[in-house]
């Protein structure tokens, strides 16, 4: 198909290339036919959330459903709770989880003991390497009824709080919190690379006119290194209706729903735990158009005023 | 020398000074508080159970009688033995699976004069952007038979777009000439790939490696949805349940291990004894070789950072 837009290429050259690079073709059947199966396979698939998919009788038996499910969702009680909580745990993502490896690579980018950041580093990068489970396990002890967080938090509130996870005002904290956790060193690492590539030169001028440290940070590697904000900030914004809903699931319970329940875990609970089928694959389909959307739009705003841009 | 340069003029200003103090304390409580919990976790599972639960505030050595009592539980109970061995087959096998694909993908891509090259890209790049969604995924995985199936703990994930991206700027990243001589002394395509490409590769490699390694071992939710068999469960998933859902009855607290436990709150100090131990045993092996490979994590991101 794309072959043919370019009418230059002739098929004797695609005969050639077949045969000179037939060894790169063959290597590619495998990757091809996983893409075809597993990434393309399911985009088919969307087609049911417009179908009212009966798995007894089979995708193409079932009733076409038209925009049904897309209205029962949008005039539902949960259209309003799994966008907000989706929004809202993002825009906590946004204003600490974005910003704290930001934070971290200033800091660490003035430490000039070598050994003493080689420490911080490794120290701070190793949470990420704990897997999930392992972490979302750690949190439920740690905010248990008479965990130390859930002491901490009453020491300083002054309240009497149980198990933290049970309060649906605690979810939001305790999600964003752990999250900074478990990857601010490690998503430190990008902008510190971006740092190790400054002209030493900009930093010597500097000190010529006197700038201490504090303005050498802020007027000189804060906006060297936006080009790398900026292109995280992208993908960050494009992914604000987006949520994992591996980490959801296992801190989640159902008095936490209010706060907690984003788009992601609602179509894992309609669709894979009560098998309604078209109608979470509707849900699912929604989500991410509009976060195509998003992306989109932010990347627009982003070329527009920064010349920065992900496509 | 720009190090000197900037101490000699600026070292004894007192806001760099008091910059300093600021500086260092502040990363040296981030890396306490990094590093705290897990120390926390491994002091408590060798704590004395009951003790332990009524103490509050930090722990900075075992409560009580030091005990190994969370551990004989956790390894006379089969079920978390198992899972370990599942989880070592579904990471051996998963992981091989992941290097050749990728490599065969990352090997193509990286061809210089491929004249499908432009489209292929434009496939792969789109699934970034798009995707079914985890329903038709779901549906899709049951009817190609991944149902219940140790299948389903390799192929659904066996390649990863962006590692296979990464490998091949890596492919890349050393002069043709190389090949070029190789193919003059009259190498194959394979040859060359498995003489010259992969042994010039080796840091990158191991980057993905890691990356796959990590990614299989961590992971259960595919195992959730997937399986049914108890046998076949990974054990990030039986972590899952003694961790998250409160159900120790896969490590079964009672008289399991030759441990005697009496009372009701005997048996709930027992039970947060194992899950302290569980996550010990979960943790330890990926924390004991992680200083080792540290450094190539990070040139994973330095490489895919210069891509993106």
């Amino acid at each position: 198909m794309k072959k043919e837009k370019k009418t230059h290429v002739t098929m004797a050259m695609v005969r050639k290339d077949l045969k000179k690079n037939r060894f790169a073709y063959l290597l590619l059947i495998p990757v091809i036919v996983w893409y075809i199966v597993f990434c393309y396979g399911p985009m088919w698939g969307v087609l049911l959330a417009f179908k009212d998919y009966k798995p007894l009788l089979g995708f193409t038996k079932s009733k076409w459903a038209g925009f049904r499910f897309f209205k029962e969702y949008l005039a539902g009680p949960y259209f309003f709770r799994t966008v907000k909580n989706t929004l809202m745990l993002n825009v906590w993502g946004l204003a600490l989880g974005f910003t704290a490896p930001i934070f971290l690579s200033l800091l660490l980018n003035e430490v000039r003991r070598m050994r003493f950041k080689k420490v911080v580093q490794t120290v701070t990068y190793m949470p990420h390497f704990i897997s999930l489970v392992v972490i979302c396990g750690m949190i439920h002890i740690f905010t248990q009824n008479g965990g130390i967080v859930t002491e901490l938090v009453n020491a300083i509130t002054g309240k009497e709080y149980s198990s933290l996870l049970g309060y649906a005002g605690m979810f939001r904290p305790i999600y964003t919190i752990s999250g900074i956790w478990q990857n601010v060193g490690w998503d430190s690492i990008i902008y510190l690379s971006a740092m190790s590539s400054i002209d030493p030169g900009l930093y010597e001028a500097a000190d010529i006119d006197g700038a201490g440290r504090l303005q050498k940070m802020i007027h000189i590697t804060l906006p060297q290194i936006r080009p790398t904000i900026t292109i995280l900030f992208i993908f960050a914004v494009g992914g604000l209706m987006a949520s994992g809903h591996e980490k959801i699931i296992l801190l989640y319970n159902s008095l936490t729903y209010d706060t907690a329940d984003v788009i992601a875990t609602y179509v894992y609970r309609r669709g894979i735990r009560e098998a309604s089928y078209s109608f979470a694959t509707a849900v699912g389909l929604m989500s991410s158009v509009v976060n195509f959307g998003l992306l989109w739009f932010t990347n627009k705003v982003a070329k527009k005023y920064s010349d920065i841009s992900v496509f | 020398m720009t190090e000197d340069h900037r101490g000699r003029i600026g070292k004894y200003k007192p806001a760099n000074i008091a910059f300093n103090i600021f500086n260092y304390s502040f990363l040296t409580f981030l890396t306490l508080i990094c590093f705290y919990p897990i120390l926390h976790v491994i002091f408590a599972s060798v704590s004395d159970p009951m003790e332990l639960l009524s103490h509050r505030g930090l722990l900075l050595g075992p409560v009580g009688k030091a005990t190994l009592n969370g551990y004989r539980i956790i390894f006379k109970d089969n079920s978390i033995l198992v899972g370990f061995k599942n989880t070592l087959i579904y990471v051996g096998l998963g992981t091989a699976v992941n290097m050749v694909i990728t490599i065969c993908g990352a090997y193509a891509l990286s061809r210089r004069d491929l004249l499908l090259k432009g489209p292929i890209m434009i496939l792969i790049t789109i699934t970034m952007f798009f995707g079914g969604g985890l329903i038709p995924w779901y549906l899709l995985m049951r009817q190609i038979g991944m149902h219940n199936n140790i299948a389903s703990m390799v192929l659904p994930t066996a390649l990863n777009t962006w590692n296979m991206i990464i490998m091949r700027t890596g492919f890349q990243s050393f002069p043709y000439e190389l090949e070029e001589a190789a193919y003059i002394d009259g190498a194959s395509d394979a040859r060359v790939l498995l003489r010259v490409i992969l042994p010039l590769s080796k840091p990158v490699l191991a980057v993905i490696f890691l990356y796959y390694m990590v990614g299989n071992w961590n992971s259960w939710f595919n195992a959730m949805v997937l399986l049914e068999d108890r046998a076949k469960f990974p054990l990030q998933l039986l972590l899952k349940e003694v961790l998250v859902m409160n159900d120790t009855s896969a490590a079964s607290v009672g008289s399991a291990g030759g441990v005697i436990v009496d009372g009701i709150q005997g048996s709930a100090a027992y039970r947060e004894l194992v899950k302290y131990a569980t996550t010990v045993v979960a943790t330890l092996p990926i924390l004991c070789v992680y200083p080792f490979l540290q450094k190539y994590f990070v040139k994973g991101v330095y490489v895919g950072s210069i891509k993106g």
